[in-house]
């Protein structure tokens, strides 16, 4: 059997794989606008919110994007109207109110027996535990998440690149903004089962911030970053079944590792290619001055 | 006028003429940009009104064209000049429709009308501080705005991209457009702006440059920090 092709005889491999394709595109394309927006604490907190939610749903023998939701739009909406009010600084209030969450479905869990076997499987994810249902519920929710984000991908991007233009031009930002938390929670929340509480954040920003490293325009960021994302998903299920590793956190880890690759190789923004390129203006500066290159050539040429 | 629990800016009341330009100037801290942000529609206002002609600054969306301070904005964003600009399209195009040829168009040629002519298509970053201004002035233009707010458009700006600005503002007077620019350049208000609005937490006075830029008006919106010769002033803020 081939390396590729062996994890795929299985049933729950099959459907690990499906899922991490549609999570993979489903948390590059929202955690662009999550990484644009500078909304990576905030993802951090719905996702540790939600978990009182998760732990519920999974007493009650429901699916757990069932509380999940409950508690992702409860918190998307607390988290919109603190950021209206002045009253406290919104971070401090944030971080208070996901660790008590957190605590909050910790504790719960912590009545029932088994506790430690369930909170690893609810915390880490169970990717290979995913069902054809739950495969198909993920699709329709990211396929509709993808829809509203296209749809309103102009008016996204003027919000996350100049507010006060938005507002200027009569924009309703606090809405789009409230809209916007939705869909990072509904990412969030479909996503858990594949990579747990603690990792999916990850998702949702190493793979848009890999995307940045490797191009200036924001179409190609987004397509770029569906790509990784879901590339990483379907290498670091290669590698946890190979490797008899958790699938979650190897997933996450392949993820790292490409953003580590583009930021040591990006085409300009690279440490290693900098670098290089600095040396090589070094040589140049010699016998001539490449257009657009007279930047580096001057600096090396003081030295 | 509130920002956070102070009152930022208080006891404003100026009327401006259509096609005036006005020069915003003050000491820093003086609520310039605060007054900016407000008149945009970014900041609540505490009190009072912001009227244009008989519409309210609502009616008007669309066509209050803002170019922001160079600090505000992120240049890291991943969007290239012409990104920019066509955002001056955005409210005109409307909900769920993208941008298409007419609209590129209109932002080319705004950008070749400032002398970025072809250079659309790099990324914000790489223009100089002078340029990257442009950019922003040519969004304004393509917005087709009834009211110009410009934050501090001339700081770390060199003469040939002040000259740009320049012929830009007279462009926009001359059509009609009333400016208003927040700068801490004294000079560059008494030479070249119709108006002067000095600003000190509240306002100190409004009217023609002629007769309100005085020495007695500079220094109670100055205090100690400006220093007046015989017409001729040179101003500085604190720090």
């Amino acid at each position: 059997m081939n390396w590729l092709t062996e994890p795929l005889q299985y049933g729950f491999m099959q459907r690990a794989m499906l899922e991490v394709l549609v999570i993979g595109a489903l948390c590059g394309l929202v955690g662009c606008f999550v990484v644009l927006r500078g909304l990576a604490f905030i993802g951090d907190a719905l996702a540790h919110a939600v978990f009182p939610g998760v732990v519920l749903s999974y007493l009650a023998g429901q699916s757990i994007m069932v509380g999940a939701f409950g508690f992702g739009t409860l918190t998307a909406l607390g988290i919109g109207l603190l950021a209206r009010s002045r009253r406290v600084s919104e971070d401090t209030a944030i971080g208070v109110i996901f660790a008590a969450f957190f605590a909050l479905g910790v504790v719960i869990l912590s009545r029932q027996g088994g506790f430690r076997r369930d909170l690893g499987s609810l915390l880490f994810g169970n990717i290979l535990g995913v069902s054809m249902t739950d495969v198909v519920v993920t699709a329709i929710i990211a396929g509709a998440v993808t829809l509203i984000v296209l749809v309103l991908l102009k008016e996204f991007t003027l919000v996350a690149f100049d507010p006060v233009m938005a507002r200027t031009l009569g924009y309703p930002v606090f809405w789009l903004d409230l809209l916007l938390l939705m869909l990072v929670a509904a990412t969030i929340v479909v996503s858990l089962q594949t990579v747990g509480n603690i990792l999916v954040l990850a998702l949702v920003v190493t793979p848009p911030a890999t995307a940045r490293l490797l191009t200036d325009r924001l179409l190609r960021m987004l397509g770029l970053s569906m790509v990784l994302a879901a590339g990483a998903g379907v290498a670091g299920l290669y590698v946890s079944y190979h490797l008899g590793t958790a699938a979650g956190a190897t997933i996450v880890l392949v993820a790292t590792g490409m953003f580590l690759v583009a930021l040591g190789f990006a085409p300009h923004h690279g440490v290693v290619t900098g670098w290089l390129h600095h040396r090589r203006g070094v040589h140049h500066v010699h016998h001539y001055h490449p257009p657009g290159e007279e930047h580096h050539g001057q600096k090396a040429s003081v030295r | 006028m509130a920002y956070g629990h102070n009152l930022a800016v208080c006891d404003v009341t100026a009327e401006i003429p259509a096609g005036a330009v006005v020069g915003l100037i003050g000491p820093n801290g003086s609520g310039k940009s605060t007054l900016l942000k407000a008149v945009a529609g970014s900041l609540p206002l505490a009190e009072g009104s912001i009227r244009f002609g008989a519409r309210g600054m609502r009616e008007l969306a669309g066509r209050v064209a803002y170019v922001p301070q160079r600090e505000e904005v992120n240049w890291e964003f991943p969007v290239t000049a012409l990104d920019v600009v066509t955002m001056g399209r955005y409210r005109a195009l409307g909900w769920g429709r993208w941008p298409g040829r007419r609209e590129r168009e209109l932002a080319e040629g705004a950008l070749a009308a400032l002398g970025l002519g072809g250079l659309g298509y790099r990324h914000i970053s790489q223009f100089s501080g002078g340029q990257q201004q442009r950019v922003f002035l040519a969004r304004a233009v393509v917005q087709e705005p009834e009211l110009v707010l410009l934050d501090e458009p001339f700081t770390g700006v060199d003469v040939q991209n002040r000259a740009v600005f320049h012929e830009q503002i007279r462009r926009f007077a001359a059509e009609g457009v009333t400016v208003l620019v927040a700068t801490h350049d004294l000079e560059e208000v008494r030479s070249t702006m119709s108006h002067v609005l000095l600003l000190n937490r509240s306002m100190v006075a409004f009217g023609p440059t002629a007769e309100t830029f005085t020495p007695a008006n500079l220094r109670a919106a100055f205090g100690g920090q400006v220093a007046v010769f015989e017409g001729t002033a040179a101003g500085k803020g604190p720090g």
